[in-house]
């Protein structure tokens, strides 16, 4: 029982109210759960309760092969499947000193930036649906459904995608592949500025979003936020430019950083325009892929009983939802020892215990959706 | 900085808490002993030269055949874009080390994931509780030798063999 | 409705029957009408063409199976809910829990008596017409509250607090613009209201004088956000509260809530055109002097498309905009709409005192404002169109 100021005043007696949202919830990106304690609209505290989605992806790790586990790190982020093969197959391949053909590494970049752009799709497209807003959201799926069928022309499949290998991509990706993302390259540019038009641009839309849920610089660096929540703090950091990896030092693409240019610095509508911004530049990258695409074998011969040296690694790769770091262990047999990954959502939900007192109830939806988090990052 | 200097710094300031660097492997990394975790990791923290604001990963392995859990500390500064491993050695049968929660905020969570699969406890933590499996589970599955309990809730966790469920 | 049966019983029908008996019988016969044949048709119609029009909007197609174009899609909604198993939450409160759909219904179904559909065609002309109109819809108060509260649910809760506070809060500024009108109007009653306007765009209370202008969409504003629609449509926010106070309801219960909600789209056009835009009211041609029935119908026709306008502006402002968050919603109506409505309320009084030629360049220039305004609209209309270019979603690139 909680005896708020109230209760000296007038002597009423108040309690706060425990309201659980999720598990089942329409808003909550997955399975989530938030114990909420309200005085009203007014959040006291929210808990984040998490697990329903655990998979124990990391045990599994220990039992099966080093090829054979490919797939389930799709499943580590189903959203984002490309970046999870990357980052286990970056690990391996680290541990074992496999060299990766030139153009495995330019298709694994063209891969995973498109997959950035249908995560992000995603992300902004729910972001606008929890607010209210439903068409942004039907027209971001509309565009996700071409991305998802290009996928499906790359390596058959529309979600987890089990492309890039260990060594470089399973398959190769057509000439006629390569026409076709470019069409829709120059179909999507003028969707991005129709849905800047609709949603960013909403008065309303910038009201529920200015100024809630501000994240510090400082929190940002003690809560290890990444990705673009921690861009939306302010933070210029970004693996791909700072400890980069595969062909991203050839390839000329900005690191948009949010600027509080509507509302405060580290708000919510940082973090969301930092994902808007994202979806152009990512589009650049695709386009200087396909063009600089080098004729050669897209995957390097690897043994199929695949055995690296007994030694670890940390690899990081740039999800959409942040630096997802693979810490692999292998002790030289067919099997790895240990695979922990790391992800973005993870200590995003740390932070939100903090961020959550004293606003409303509707200001809960907009910042864990602000956040991005995904259910299968945090729980794997 | 390179990561022989780091440790040579810290052999410096905290001369036989730190032992063991590895320089010439992937990810270089150097033993710290379980008691002065804390003091180490707030001077990596604070000191102008090495700066690491970040706790990128905080992580367990277990080891059976050398009796220990290794919890392993991954840092980084985004200020001098140096990387260094830290790991810590603790016996199977009790393993306890102090929270690194008062120094970098994000090792609540970390942490709690970790005694949740491996039973690490974290003295001084605020709230260690199970954070993926449900409270009231028993065991630490992430460990070697974990067996699953026979039945949760009443609920049978075997998986019955192929041919019976056939015959059924 | 009256008059026509006044006009019988001189023609010697319904002899030895009392007078009130007559009207009494009359009366509901008209009213139990005007209910069945029109207005649960065009609920259930307006909810199909509410969910053809967000789909349009959101590229894509819509219920198009059930009938022709899909257009019996609500009665095949209504049969299956009402097939429905009927669930009771245990420790809802059973009385209450059933009660309230019905209230809700009713403050909605009430509004109907008063509605003018053509010149004669109103079922009973009070002469307290629009305030009958407003006390009657503020019966849906009551009755989301206690779905709210009977539910047992705290998110159900949530949304019924919600609700009370915003439709009580909105009655404010609607009540006052409609104030302005009655006063321009000297009368309460809906017909009365509309013969003081003509025909003509610019005889409207719409382009009367600015004040007016800026009361209509005061009006509309609050008549939407006391129908629960976007972006007030806080208490039935689907993706914060679940579904707000009417999450515990299923089968017909569930249809009621939104029956009502839709039918309340209708009543919030038809009073706007009443009020501001002239109502049923058609130019004076030669053939409706020869033949009442198609006068009344040409009123009936004119009413119904620009109140149904007013129903589709509704659906395009949902589709687009999103939500407003509760505590700016009360600020918007606080400290915002009400001293507006009430600056616009005594701006219409002064404008009375402008002598008729004044006030008649007044119309003209409001006529013209408003022209001009269309225009623009459509022109920018056509401009995010050509922005769009529609031809990636009618061939979409797959």
């Amino acid at each position: 029982m909680n005896e708020t100021a109230q209760d000296q005043d007038t002597g009423f007696h108040t309690e706060d109210m425990t309201i659980s949202v999720g598990p089942q919830h329409p808003s909550t990106h997955g399975v989530l759960r938030f114990v909420v304690k309200t005085d009203g609209e007014v959040i006291s505290e929210a808990i984040p309760d998490v697990g329903y989605l655990h998979r124990s992806i990391e045990k599994i790790g220990e039992k099966v092969t080093w090829h054979g586990y490919v797939p389930y790190t799709d499943r580590a982020d189903y959203l984002a499947a490309m970046f999870a093969n990357q980052g286990f197959c970056m690990a391996a391949e680290k541990l074992a000193a496999t060299p990766v053909t030139r153009r495995g590494e330019f298709c694994r970049v063209i891969a995973c930036e498109l997959n950035r752009l249908a995560s992000h799709l995603i992300s902004v497209g729910t972001f606008g649906q929890d607010i209210g807003a439903m068409t942004p959201f039907v027209h971001a799926l509309r565009e996700r459904e071409t991305i998802n069928n290009l996928m499906e022309e790359i390596c058959g499949a529309r979600l987890t995608y089990n492309y890039i290998r260990i060594g470089g991509v399973g398959y190769d990706i057509l000439p006629e592949t390569c026409t076709r993302i470019s069409e829709f390259l120059d179909h999507f540019a003028p969707i991005v500025d129709e849905f800047n038009r609709l949603l960013t641009g909403n008065k309303i839309f910038i009201e529920r979003l200015a100024g809630i849920a501000v994240v510090s610089k400082e929190d940002a660096l003690q809560y290890n936020l990444v990705g673009p929540n921690l861009r939306g703090a302010g933070v210029k950091w970004d693996i791909r430019r700072d400890i980069p990896y595969s062909v991203y030092p050839e390839l000329e693409f900005e690191i948009p950083v949010g600027t509080g240019h509507i509302g405060t610095l580290g708000d919510s509508f940082d973090r969301y325009w930092v994902r808007i911004r994202e979806l152009q530049e990512s589009c650049k990258i695709v386009r200087q892929c396909l063009k600089m695409l080098p004729k050669g074998p897209a995957i390097s011969k690897v043994a199929r009983k695949f055995k690296p040296a007994v030694g670890e690694c940390y690899v990081r790769v740039e999800a959409p939802r942040g630096d997802m770091g693979f810490y692999v262990i292998s002790d030289g047999s067919e099997y790895p020892y240990r695979v922990r990954i790391r992800t973005g959502s993870y200590t995003a939900m740390s932070i939100i215990d903090k961020l959550s007192k004293g606003i409303m109830l509707a200001d809960l939806i907009v910042l864990i959706g602000s956040l991005d988090v995904d259910a299968p990052e945090i729980d794997r | 900085m390179e990561p022989s200097e780091i440790f040579a710094r810290l052999e410096k300031q905290f001369a036989g808490k730190v032992s063991d660097f590895k320089g010439d492997v992937q990810e270089p990394y150097f033993s710290v002993d379980a008691e002065a975790i804390l003091e180490i990791c707030r001077f990596l923290r604070d000191d102008a030269e090495l700066k690491f604001e970040i706790l990128s990963d905080q992580t367990a392995v277990d080891w059976p055949k050398e009796e220990k859990i290794q919890v392993v500390y991954h840092l980084y500064s985004y200020a001098h874009r140096h990387q260094i491993v830290l790991k810590v050695d603790l016996s199977r049968d009790n393993p306890t080390i102090a929270t690194a929660e008062g120094i970098w905020k994000v090792a609540n969570w970390f942490e709690r994931e970790i005694f949740d699969l491996f039973g690490v406890i974290f003295e001084g933590h605020s709230d260690l509780r199970r954070i993926m499996l449900p409270e009231d589970w028993v065991g630490y599955p992430l460990r070697k030798d974990y067996v699953e309990q026979e039945e949760y809730d009443g609920i049978s966790t075997q998986r019955a063999p192929l041919v019976d469920k056939l015959m059924r | 409705m009256q008059a026509y049966l006044d006009q019988l019983m001189q023609g010697g029908a319904f002899a030895g029957v009392p007078r009130e008996v007559v009207y009494a019988i009359g009366m509901l016969l008209a009213a139990f009408i005007v209910l069945s044949a029109f207005v649960a048709p065009l609920a259930g119609v307006t909810s199909w063409l509410e969910r053809r029009v967000w789909a349009r909007m959101q590229s894509r197609v819509g219920p198009n199976r059930v009938g022709p174009q899909g257009i019996l899609q609500w009665l095949a909604d209504g049969i299956k809910n009402l097939l429905k198993e009927d669930i009771i939450p245990t420790a809802a409160d059973k009385k209450l829990f059933s009660l309230a759909p019905y209230i809700v219904f009713m403050g909605f179904l009430c509004a109907f008596v008063v509605i003018p559909f053509g010149g004669h065609l109103i079922v009973a002309d009070l002469n307290i017409g629009i305030l009958y109109i407003l006390a009657v819809t503020s019966l849906v108060v009551v009755g989301i509250l206690m779905a709210g509260w009977a539910s047992n649910n705290k998110w159900s809760l949530l949304g019924g607090m919600r609700s009370a506070a915003q439709i009580v809060s909105y009655e404010i500024p609607a009540g006052v613009s409609v104030l302005m009108i009655v006063f321009l109007a000297g009368t309460l009653s809906m017909q009365g209201i509309i013969k003081g306007q003509g025909w003509a765009p610019w005889d409207w209370y719409l382009f009367h004088n600015p004040f007016t202008f800026a009361g209509f969409f005061l009006y509309f504003t609050a008549a939407l956000a006391e129908g629960n629609r976007t972006p007030f449509d806080i208490p039935e926010a689907e993706s914060e509260l679940v579904a707000g106070y009417v999450t515990e309801y299923s089968g017909m219960r569930f249809l009621f809530f939104f029956f009502a909600e839709w039918g309340n789209l209708y009543v919030i056009g038809a009073v706007a055109t009443t009020l501001f835009l002239g109502g049923w009211q058609v130019p004076p041609l030669a053939i409706f002097e020869n033949s009442p029935m198609l006068l009344a119908v040409a009123q009936f026709v004119t009413f119904f498309l620009k109140a149904y306008l007013w129903v589709f502006v509704a659906m395009w402002i949902r589709a687009t905009l999103p939500r407003v968050r509760v505590d700016q919603l009360m600020s918007l109506c606080w400290k915002y709409m009400v001293p507006l409505s009430f600056i616009c309320l005594l701006g219409t009084v002064a404008f009375m005192f402008v002598p008729a030629n004044g006030q008649r360049i007044t119309s003209a220039a409001m006529f013209g404002l408003g022209v001009a305004i269309t225009i623009i609209f459509f022109l920018r209309v056509g401009f995010q169109i050509r922005q769009a270019k529609p031809e990636l979603y009618f061939k979409p690139h797959i």
